[in-house]
């Protein structure tokens, strides 16, 4: 599914991702975890499409293509949708609107008919109760007056809407108190299957308890200096991460 | 018109000496401006005497005024002596002789409104013979008014028709000698648009200068005076959103409204202009002066208006709130992109009790455009317990435009109430991606957060109006971002 190979990048002059590698095959949940300032958000936002990113090295091949040569918004068509760490207000945009429209343009992609709004209603329904949306949120304007959470649980409302192909999850649990993060960890899992892959970015270990990762990545100064089972997380939950740097070094 | 082609000849020959000149079958007078130019234009618009003394008084006033230089635009000297004040409605020898002759970039812009192509024919302004379908539409539309009693004509024609009405109420909301422009379209205007709807009637349908426009070239001084009588209703809707061309570059038009008791107006305006190329040249100067009078009690007049065109705009729709517990409102999104300026908002002049007004203006600037809201809320002595609300939001697009906001209150009784909230926001690199990593085009995500931008005034446009607004917003600012 996802292919990447020695990806270096940089914001500026100053170099992020120096040299990473990693593979994600269809139906697998990674947990990339890293002390703050390693390169996860760079990492995510370069698989998005972020602009100010720039890669300088290495390939990252997505379903046989070659993913960075797409931009942002075919990107999405193709499947990858980013979980923000920071989701945008943006005012006087309905909620549900922008949502339509995004799956329209997807449809559209995939030459698919458009829904129109009797259709669309109906499958966001259904959607709401995974992730109990409320009601009142769909028709405010874009994440404007959300709560820390409520933003949270619209981006992944978004993505059990959206059904993507890869999820990239950046930093989904910060700031989430515990009831949240657990509606927001079961909305997850409810999309978990064998075709979805699912990567997650976190500093924490406590999503985990929650979402079970296959492989659980370290990733310091730029690369992953570790790999394991979900062992690992509990590992580096007791120990901090100052042991695999020097085991690394 | 060949009625007084011996009349203008003595007039002609009369005047010749004094550089007056004109062919009278090409039908366009001479540069320049004087009292013969004026009396020229009366006589052939055929008009009672009475009109042309007051065209003559504003004209005298006009030369003692000088230019306003207080808006905060930059605007080339313009010779008044310069420009031809009376042409014929366009022959069709002037102007492209076909689209080919047209810019591309503005067939580009009719082929995304979805503009058939007879009509962009007639936007370009390329000599066509049928220039509607619609023809037919409007003899049904004038046929439905009449049985109302609306009355709904060009200005000239309500000299004609209606001279007791026009003599009523012309210059009584913007007198002759109000401001530089206005008094020099009170001299010279050409024609316009005349409504009055009787008393207690609410008129059937959107009157649409749509309609109107076709039969004849208004010209670059436009007038327009609407009248609506005791309880009476009207929705007025000027403009269009495809891009107009035209060879003159100033427009100084009057917009005057009349309110009498429990009327309501509801004016709307999409200006498109030519707002000249991506470097500012050959755009319409557009100066205009609207006004409405709430008149009478309870009476309510509400502006809204989408302002994409020109290269300058100058332009404050006012209400002058007369009549106790009258109603006055200002709706307005501007849009400046490139090289264009705009200086534009309200004045809401409150004199009667309990009266109250709103303003919501947003105004939205991309590359090199600079743009400014003023605005006036003057709460007289005898306003007691006027309210007033205003909002004036700026949306910038890169960092090279700007955006200005001069409000001015002036609250002379105490018993006022008066909000005033400015914001000024940057359409942020994150909000497009985020649209974008959802699948939804950077076009269309500029689209859709400058329409959530505007979102409050455009609920206040009539529907199609409205659809259309959000559509021309997208192609003004195409490519703006990025």
């Amino acid at each position: 599914m996802l292919k990447i190979e020695n990806l270096h990048a940089k914001i500026g002059n100053k170099e992020i991702l120096k040299g990473l590698n990693l593979s994600v095959n269809a139906g697998e949940v990674h947990a990339i975890m890293g002390p703050n300032g390693s390169g996860k958000s760079t990492l995510a936002n370069v698989l998005a499409g972020r602009n100010g990113y720039d890669v300088t090295k290495g390939t990252v091949e997505y379903e046989g293509k070659n993913l960075l040569e797409l931009a942002p918004e075919e990107r999405a068509w193709a499947g990858v949708f980013l979980a923000f760490q920071y989701p945008v207000e943006i005012p006087g945009v309905n909620n549900v609107y922008l949502l339509k429209a995004a799956v329209n343009a997807v449809r559209k992609y995939r030459g698919e008919p458009e829904l129109d709004a009797v259709e669309f209603l109906g499958l966001i329904k259904e959607k709401m109760k995974i992730v109990k949306m409320k009601e009142d949120l769909l028709n405010r304007s874009v994440n404007e007056g959300f709560s820390g959470g409520e933003k949270k649980r619209n981006e992944i409302f978004q993505m059990s809407v959206l059904e993507p192909k890869l999820a990239i999850l950046d930093e989904t649990d910060s700031g989430l108190d515990i009831d949240a993060l657990k509606i927001v960890s079961e909305g997850v899992n409810s999309l978990r299957n064998e075709e979805r892959s699912i990567i997650l970015v976190t500093h924490y270990q406590r999503l985990l308890d929650y979402i079970k990762p296959d492989h659980v990545h370290v990733l310091s100064n730029g690369k992953i200096i570790k790999s394991g089972g979900p062992d690992l997380a509990l590992e580096l939950e007791e120990k901090g991460y100052d042991w695999i740097k020097e085991e690394a070094a | 018109m060949s009625t007084n082609t011996e009349n203008m000849e003595d007039l002609v020959g009369k005047d010749y000496e004094h550089g007056f000149v004109t062919d009278i079958d090409a039908d366009t007078v001479a540069p320049g401006l004087n009292e013969e130019t004026i009396a020229f234009i009366s006589k052939k618009k055929e008009e009672p005497e009475w009109l042309l003394e007051w065209r003559l008084k504003a004209y005298r006033h006009w030369l003692t005024m000088e230019d306003p230089t207080w808006a905060h635009l930059d605007i080339e000297h313009i010779d008044y002596q310069a420009i031809s004040y009376y042409s014929a409605p366009k022959s069709k020898d002037d102007g492209p002789k076909s689209l080919d002759e047209v810019d591309p970039k503005l067939l580009e812009t009719y082929e995304k409104l979805g503009i058939p192509l007879q009509e962009q024919k007639f936007l370009a302004g390329v000599a066509v013979d049928a220039v509607f379908d619609s023809v037919s539409v409007a003899t049904t539309f004038k046929g439905k008014l009449a049985d109302a009693g609306v009355i709904f004509c060009s200005f000239s024609e309500a000299v004609k028709e209606h001279p007791e009405l026009v003599k009523k109420y012309l210059g009584t909301v913007v007198p002759a000698a109000d401001n530089f422009f206005g008094a020099l379209n009170s001299a010279v205007f050409t024609d316009g648009s005349f409504v009055y709807i009787p008393k207690g009637v609410r008129c059937p349908m959107e009157l649409s200068t749509y309609f109107r426009i076709n039969a004849s070239n208004t010209g670059q001084f436009e007038r327009t005076l609407i009248i609506a009588d005791e309880k009476s209703h009207v929705s007025y809707l000027e403009g269009c959103t495809a891009p107009m061309r035209d060879e003159n570059q100033l427009h100084a038009a009057v917009v005057e409204l009349v309110a009498l008791e429990d009327a309501e107006i509801k004016y709307s305006t999409v200006q498109n202009w030519y707002p000249g190329d991506e470097n500012g040249v050959g755009g319409i100067y557009n100066f205009v002066t609207k006004r409405a009078d709430c008149r009478g009690n309870n009476s309510k007049v509400s502006w809204t208006q989408v302002e994409t065109g020109s290269a300058i705009t100058w332009k404050y729709p006012s209400c002058i709130l007369k009549g106790d517990n009258s109603v006055g409102e200002f709706y307005s999104v501007a849009v400046t992109n490139n090289h264009q300026q705009a200086d534009t908002g309200t004045k809401m002049i409150h004199i009667g009790k309990n009266t109250s007004s709103t303003i919501i203006s947003k105004g939205i600037s991309a590359r090199h455009a600079q743009q400014s809201y003023r605005g006036l809320v003057k709460i007289s002595k005898s306003a007691e317990n006027a309210r007033n609300y205003t909002q004036c939001d700026s949306l910038l697009m890169g960092d090279k435009c700007g955006a200005h906001t001069f409000p001015y209150i002036e609250a002379k009784n105490s018993s006022a109430t008066v909000e005033h909230e400015a914001t000024t926001s940057k359409i942020g690199d994150d909000q497009l991606f985020y649209c974008m990593q959802r699948g939804i085009k950077e076009e269309d995500a500029v689209n859709m957060i400058v329409n959530g931008f505007c979102k409050e005034v455009f609920k206040e446009l009539p529907m199609e109006f409205a659809v259309e607004a959000q559509k021309l917003l997208g192609i003004t600012l195409e490519g703006a971002v990025g």
